[in-house]
């Protein structure tokens, strides 16, 4: 797993490659917390060269959704969502608490 | 079946998903059937080492895979604390953002992707949770 910080004028954009399971998550929660630390609440989380999530990393993006939405400041948005991830973000029930975009930019657009 | 035996840790979750994947790959399973055995597996031996093996670091796993005919086979073998997945909870996935549990979401992974999850403690104290597959 590799993840990259971009920031932009109105959001930052957290792009998430490779593999998140149980032992590459803490990372990705890592980078969210860091992110909010910085007072940074409107996230965009690119996933278009992510190969794979497991319930680990959806954990991680539940907790990074609940710091952003507080007090309205923010939220966490997800971006190029590949078939197979989005397919099981549905079966947990995760699309409904994430707005989702096919282009990142699209994705830093909305804020 | 081919069974191999890898220490309960997360940095081997890697070649656990490997290991399944190859297997249900040459047995035929789709792309997405593949991923979604992967993930279950990986779903399964994550919550070994998170809740069988807590506060343990030496424990081990015992993986072994194999197709019957249409179905594949998973079998993970622990000897750690028991932990019967068909008794957790199932999360409430109509549940908002601040009342959302963040346990329990592997297991229910695991009993969607897979058609059939069987967990079974022996009185020899290991856990032997069986997953099975058939080919569509």
């Amino acid at each position: 797993m590799n993840i990259t910080v971009q920031e932009f004028k109105h959001c930052d954009m957290i792009k998430v490659d490779g593999r998140v399971d149980s032992a590459t998550a803490p990372q990705l929660a890592e980078a969210l917390e860091s992110a909010n630390d910085g007072g940074k609440y409107k996230i965009v989380v690119n996933m278009s060269d992510l190969e794979y999530m497991s319930s680990a990393g959806f954990r991680a993006l539940l907790a990074a959704q609940r710091n952003c939405k507080r007090y309205n400041r923010g939220e966490v948005v997800l971006a190029s969502v590949p078939e197979r991830i989005r397919e099981a973000l549905e079966l947990a029930g995760f699309t409904e608490l994430f707005k989702t975009f096919d282009d990142p930019l699209q994705a830093v657009g909305h804020f | 079946m081919k069974t191999v035996q890898f220490a309960a840790r997360f940095e081997y979750l890697d070649e656990i998903r490997e290991f399944v994947g190859k297997i249900a790959r040459s047995g035929g399973f789709s792309d997405k059937d593949v991923y979604n055995i992967q993930l279950a597996t990986d779903e399964a031996a994550s919550n070994i080492i998170e809740h069988a093996y807590e506060n343990i670091a030496d424990g081990v796993l015992e993986l072994s895979c194999g197709m019957n005919g249409d179905v594949i086979t998973i079998k993970l073998i622990d000897y750690g604390a028991s932990f019967d997945p068909s008794e957790v909870p199932l999360p409430d996935l109509k549940a908002d953002l601040s009342n959302r549990k963040i346990g329990g979401l592997g297991i229910f992974l695991m009993r969607k992707l897979m058609d059939e999850v069987h967990y079974e403690p022996k009185p020899d104290k290991s856990n032997i949770l069986t997953m099975t597959k058939r080919k569509r």
